[in-house]
C-alpha cells in the first residue's frame, strides 16, 4: 500500500478507520474484541440510541391508527395529548409521519448502504486482487464515478421518474456512493495479497474468488463492517437531501419529506416548530449515533486508539 | 509532473465525457415521453406551449438517427447553448444559471475555505486533550451528522423567526434595487450570513473531526515517538503531525465536496436564496428538464474545476508528489 493510499482511504470519509495489525490478526481477537466491545462507552450509546430509534420505527406506526398523509385533526395544532408532535397545516399527524418517515430511513440506509458495499466490494476485491488490466480498467471506473457529485446524478433521474418509491431512491442511491469504498477495499487487498497465508491458499488450489472470501474478506470484517455503518450513514443524507429538494417519493412518506412539506407551507416563518425540528433531529440523532458508534467500534478493533 | 497532471486530466476529461453522456441519456431512456410530460405538467400561455412543441420536437431530434442526435448534443453544448428554460421562458438556460452562480460561489467558497482551516485547526488542537476530546468532539459528530438543511431550518428559525435578528429569505432585500450603494451590500451580507453559517457549522465538525482522528494517527507514528524520545517539546511534535495529518485532509477535502455543493443546493433552499439551489428548486416544480440538466452539468463541471485546485495544491503541499513525479516512480 503507498502512502497516498492510505491516506485516501483514512480520508474517505468522517472517521474512517485504517486497518492495522491488531485488525490482521483475525478471529483470536474475536473474544478480547467483545470484551472491549463491552466496555467501550461511544460503541454501546450509539448502538443503544440506533436500536432505540429502531424500536420506535416498528412500533411507532402499530400505535396510530390512520395513515401518515391522512387527514385526521385541526391543521397546525401543536403538541398535545391527543396529537404527540402536534398536527401539519393540513391535520395530519406529525407523529405518524414522524414514525413512517423513521422506517423509510431505516429502509434506505439498509437497502442504499447494503447495496453501496456489495458494489464497493466487489469492484475493490477484484481490482486489488486480480490486479494488472482489470485493476486499470476498474480503478479508472472508480475515479470517473468518484468525482461525479451523487445527488447531481440522482437529481437528474428523479426528475424524469414520475412515480418514485423509497425502495427505488434506496437501489439509486447504493448505485452512486460506492466509489470511496471500492478504492479503499482496493488498497487494502492489495497490501493483504501478498501475505504467506495468501500464498499458501493460492498453492493449495483454491480459486480466486474463494481465496478473497476465505483469507482476505475475514481479515478485515471489521473494517467492512464499519464501511457499512458509514454508507448507511450516507445513504440517510443523501436521501434527506433528495426528499428536500422535492424529488422524494411520491406516494409515503419520509423524514426529508417532512422537512419539504414543512418550509413549502411557510412552517419557518408561522413558527410550527413542532413540524420541521422532528424529522430534522430524528436524521442527526441516527446518523450521529452511528459515526460515535464507529468510533467505537475503530477502537475496540485498534488497541492504540484504546484510552488507556 | 507532466505525467501526474496528465493522468488527472485524462480522469477530468473521462468524468465530463461520462456526465454528458448520462445527462444526454436520461431523457431518451426513461420511461415516458419527456416532452409530453413537460408540456402536459408545465402551465404555459399558448403560443409558449406550442412554440415549445416544436422546439422539443426539433431537440430531442424525433427523426434523426440516434448517433446524430448525440452529436448534435455535444455540438449545442459546445456552443453554450444548453435550451431555453421554461420556467424562465423565453430565456436561454445558460444565462438563467450564469446569474445565479455568483450567489451559489459567494456562500461555497467562503464556506469551504474557513470551514476547513477552522475545522483543522481546532481538531488538531483538540486532539488527545482529553477534556476537549470528550465534550466537543460528540458534538462534532452530531454536526457532522446533521443535515445540512435541518441546521438552515433551525437558524432560519431561532434567529430570524423568533430572534428576528437576521432576514428569513432571499439574497437581498425586497424594497432594493441591486446596486453597489451601501445599504445594498449591507442587504446583500445580512441575507448571506445565515446560509453560510450553517454550511460553515456542518463542515466544520467534520473537518474537527477528521483532524482528530488523523492526528491521534500521527502521534502513534513513529517519527513522533523517536521525536518524544529526543526530548522534543510537544508541541514541535504536534506541529509535525500536524503537518502530515494535512494532506489527507486536503484529499478529504476533494472527496467530499460532492457533498458540500449538495449542502449548498438544499441550504439555498430553505432561505430562498437565489443561487442555483434555489434555481434546481423552480426548474422541479415546473417540469423544466432544461434547466436541471444545465444546472447538472454546471455542477459537474464546477467539482471538476475545484478537484483540478486542490490537486494542484497538493502537489505544492507534498514534496513527495514532486520528487515522486520526478524520477522514482
Amino acid at each position: 500500500m503507498t502512502v497516498s493510499d492510505q491516506e485516501d482511504l483514512a480520508a474517505a470519509a468522517p472517521a474512517a478507520p485504517a486497518v492495522t495489525p491488531a485488525t490482521v490478526a483475525g478471529v483470536r481477537a474475536s473474544r478480547e474484541a467483545l470484551y472491549f466491545a463491552r466496555r467501550n462507552r461511544k460503541l454501546v450509546i450509539g448502538l443503544g440510541v440506533v436500536l432505540l430509534f429502531l424500536v420506535v420505527a416498528i412500533v411507532g406506526p402499530l400505535l396510530t391508527e390512520h395513515g401518515p398523509n391522512e387527514y385526521v385533526g385541526p391543521p397546525a395544532q401543536r403538541p398535545s395529548a391527543r396529537f404527540w408532535f402536534g398536527t401539519t397545516m393540513f391535520g395530519q399527524d406529525v407523529f405518524a409521519q414522524f414514525t413512517h418517515g423513521l422506517r423509510s430511513t431505516f429502509l434506505v440506509g439498509v437497502l442504499g448502504g447494503g447495496l453501496a458495499a456489495v458494489i464497493g466490494m466487489l469492484i475493490g476485491f477484484s481490482a486489488g486482487y486480480r490486479g494488472g488490466l482489470v485493476d486499470e480498467v476498474l480503478n479508472m471506473v472508480t475515479n470517473v464515478v468518484l468525482v461525479i457529485p451523487t445527488l447531481a446524478v440522482l437529481l437528474v433521474i428523479a426528475a424524469y421518474l414520475r412515480v418514485r418509491g423509497v425502495v427505488p431512491e434506496a437501489l439509486f442511491i447504493g448505485l452512486f456512493s460506492w466509489p470511496w469504498v471500492a478504492r479503499a477495499i482496493r488498497a487494502q487487498t492489495f497490501s493483504l495479497r501478498s501475505r504467506e497465508y495468501v500464498d499458501l491458499a493460492r498453492l493449495s488450489g483454491l480459486s480466486g474468488p474463494k481465496i478473497v472470501l476465505n483469507e482476505v474478506a475475514p481479515n478485515m470484517s471489521s473494517y467492512l463492517f464499519m464501511t457499512f455503518i458509514l454508507l448507511f450513514g450516507g445513504a440517510v443524507l443523501i436521501a434527506a437531501t433528495l426528499d428536500f429538494i422535492g424529488l422524494g417519493p411520491t406516494e409515503g412518506i419520509s423524514l426529508g419529506l417532512m422537512m419539504n412539506n414543512a418550509v413549502l407551507w411557510s412552517a419557518l416563518p408561522l413558527g410550527m416548530w413542532w413540524w420541521f425540528v422532528p424529522p430534522g433531529l430524528g436524521i442527526t440523532i441516527i446518523v450521529g449515533a452511528l459515526y460515535i458508534m464507529n468510533v467505537g467500534l475503530d477502537e475496540v478493533f485498534n488497541p492504540k486508539l484504546r484510552e488507556m | 509532473m507532466r505525467r501526474y497532471f496528465g493522468r488527472k486530466l485524462l480522469i477530468y476529461a473521462l468524468t465530463f465525457f461520462v456526465a454528458v453522456t448520462v445527462d444526454w441519456i436520461i431523457p431518451r431512456f426513461m420511461p415516458g415521453d419527456p416532452v409530453q410530460t413537460m408540456l402536459a405538467r408545465a402551465s404555459l400561455r399558448p403560443e409558449a406551449s406550442q412554440a415549445l412543441q416544436s422546439y422539443y420536437t426539433n431537440l430531442f431530434g424525433l427523426d434523426v438517427p440516434i448517433w446524430q442526435q448525440y452529436l448534435n448534443f455535444w455540438a449545442r453544448l459546445l456552443h453554450g447553448d444548453l435550451g431555453i428554460s421554461i420556467w424562465q421562458f423565453p430565456q436561454p438556460v445558460t444565462s438563467v444559471i450564469l446569474r445565479a452562480i455568483p450567489y451559489t460561489l459567494a456562500l461555497l467558497v467562503p464556506a469551504v475555505l474557513l470551514s476547513w482551516w477552522a475545522g483543522n485547526k481546532f481538531g488538531a488542537y483538540a486532539a488527545r486533550r482529553k477534556w476537549l476530546d470528550n465534550t466537543v468532539l460528540p458534538l462534532g459528530y452530531v454536526l457532522t451528522a446533521t443535515p445540512y438543511m435541518w441546521l438552515g431550518i433551525l437558524l432560519a428559525w431561532s434567529l430570524a423567526t423568533v430572534a428576528g435578528i437576521f432576514p428569513i429569505a432571499g439574497g437581498y432585500s425586497f424594497s432594493l434595487e441591486p446596486s453597489w450603494s451601501l445599504t445594498f451590500v449591507g442587504s446583500l451580507l445580512r441575507h448571506w450570513f445565515l446560509p453560510f453559517a450553517s454550511l460553515f457549522l456542518v463542515g466544520f465538525g467534520g473537518w474537527a473531526i477528521g483532524m482528530r482522528n488523523m492526528i491521534i494517527y500521527e502521534l502513534e507514528a513513529d517519527y513522533a515517538h523517536y521525536l518524544e524520545s529526543l526530548g522534543a517539546p510537544r508541541r514541535l511534535v504536534r506541529r509535525y503531525a500536524f503537518r502530515n495529518a494535512l494532506l489527507p485532509q486536503l484529499t478529504g477535502l476533494a472527496l467530499q465536496l460532492g457533498v458540500i455543493v449538495a449542502g449548498a443546493l438544499v441550504t439555498e433552499i430553505v432561505f430562498s436564496y437565489p443561487g442555483l439551489g434555489y434555481l434546481v428548486l423552480q426548474a422541479i416544480n415546473n417540469q423544466d428538464f432544461f434547466l436541471i440538466q444545465g444546472a447538472f452539468l454546471f455542477i459537474i463541471i464546477g467539482v471538476l474545476l475545484a478537484n483540478f485546485l486542490v490537486d494542484v495544491v497538493y502537489v505544492l503541499v507534498d514534496p513527495r508528489t514532486r520528487t515522486g513525479m520526478r524520477g522514482a516512480s
